[in-house]
């Protein structure tokens, strides 16, 4: 009896469209990446049914999390770097170049003004280990994170003449009075609009 | 002319030279697997759900206008007390009594929706929508502001305010064991 040969077909797949897609999906995927900004402190923003996207520049925002304690962002490196020159002007704290240029690519940072020039010159091992305090946000007119927000205001009008919007990120587990410190602050500067960062909650049916 | 000779022997004679054919297939499965390996990589590292932003006006308190009066029957006022609990009166407060509510559908939404209905039908037009004044004790979290806010907008109030809570109220909230 003779054998019935089965056909033996190649193993060797076509693989140029699914390396196409491949590639393609890569390609999508880098352009939108954008490298995420760890906080200091975690802080679980509270949910609500608004929709509105928090814009990706011209904002400045007032983290508050883990114990009260203020953190602050701005948006762009030249008015960061613009922000820090006029802080240290004001506080008579002196910042080299290359401290300016440091700081321009912190995202967000808690220090007083006394700690800050120390807390630039960490390497980024030492920031992440090294415990921030947060701004200090004392009830005089002139407290720090008031003068950071006015500098970076006055940096932003200055440099792209344009108004700086403020968003409020809170931890939902903050007790008001941290709030309610921040948005007198904002008052004291004539800010009455700003935003409270949210997470998306599904809308609910009225 | 100037061409390889990749045929390997020396086969020909007087004929022409051709040069070998070499498959155009080329083994892609590396490639592949390292775009797969990439693209899940990134994948994994984007955030796709965006943060969202709910706006806020605050009254300027800079500048002291005239103030119009209302009719207190208007007014709704929100006490945010601790637990996640709120207290609720309608006009002046001691004048009516206070109801303790939670947050959500059955709550303070239901109340905000039928106090606004009442209003609604008690005041002439166009002065008849309810004035919500949010007070946020001490003892309340950011969670519970936010969510008060959300409300409002749940419920379409079209005007509210967060406001200063004063003593009387929180010896109330102190009363119902919310502060």
């Amino acid at each position: 009896m003779p054998r019935v040969k089965v056909a033996r077909k190649s193993t060797f797949i076509d693989m140029t469209a699914m390396c196409d897609v491949a590639f393609l999906l890569l390609t999508f995927f880098i352009l939108t990446a954008k490298p995420r900004v760890d906080d200091p402190v975690k802080a679980e923003v509270p949910a609500s049914s608004k929709i509105k996207a928090v814009p990706e520049e011209n904002l400045a925002t007032i983290t508050i999390g883990g114990k009260n304690k203020v953190f602050y962002s701005v948006t762009g490196s030249d008015v960061r770097s613009e922000a820090l020159k006029a802080m240290g002007e004001k506080y008579n704290v002196q910042f080299t170049p290359a401290e300016q240029f440091k700081f321009s690519n912190i995202e967000i940072f808690g220090v007083p003004m006394t700690k800050l020039k120390e807390f630039i010159n960490m390497s980024e091992d030492e920031k992440k280990a090294f415990e921030q305090t947060g701004i200090p946000t004392d009830t005089t007119n002139n407290n720090e994170l008031s003068n950071w927000i006015l500098t970076s205001r006055q940096a932003d009008k200055a440099l792209h003449d344009r108004a700086l919007d403020v968003a409020i990120k809170g931890d939902k587990k903050e007790q008001y009075p941290a709030i309610s410190t921040v948005i007198n602050v904002l008052g004291k500067q004539k800010i009455f609009k700003f935003s409270l960062i949210t997470d998306l909650k599904t809308a609910p049916k009225k | 002319m100037a061409e390889l000779d990749t045929s390997g022997g020396g086969k020909h004679k007087g004929g022409k030279i051709r040069s070998k054919k070499a498959s155009t297939r080329i083994d892609l499965t590396a490639m592949v697997d390292l775009a797969f390996l990439l693209i899940t990589f990134f994948m994994l590292t984007t955030t796709l759900a965006k943060k969202k932003e709910m706006d806020l006006a605050m009254p300027d308190n800079s500048v002291k206008t005239s103030q119009l009066p209302v009719a207190a029957s208007r007014s709704m006022t929100i006490l945010l007390g601790s637990n996640n609990k709120i207290e609720w009166y309608l006009g002046e407060p001691g004048k009516s009594a206070p109801t303790v509510d939670n947050y959500g559908k059955d709550g303070l939404r239901k109340a905000l929706i039928e106090n606004e209905k009442n209003v609604a039908s008690t005041h002439a037009a166009p002065d008849n929508f309810m004035i919500v004044l949010i007070k946020p004790s001490d003892k309340s979290t950011y969670e519970n502001l936010v969510t008060a806010l959300d409300e409002m907008s749940i419920a379409g109030i079209q005007s509210y305010a967060i406001v200063k809570i004063t003593q009387p109220e929180i010896d109330e909230l102190k009363k119902q064991n919310l502060y």
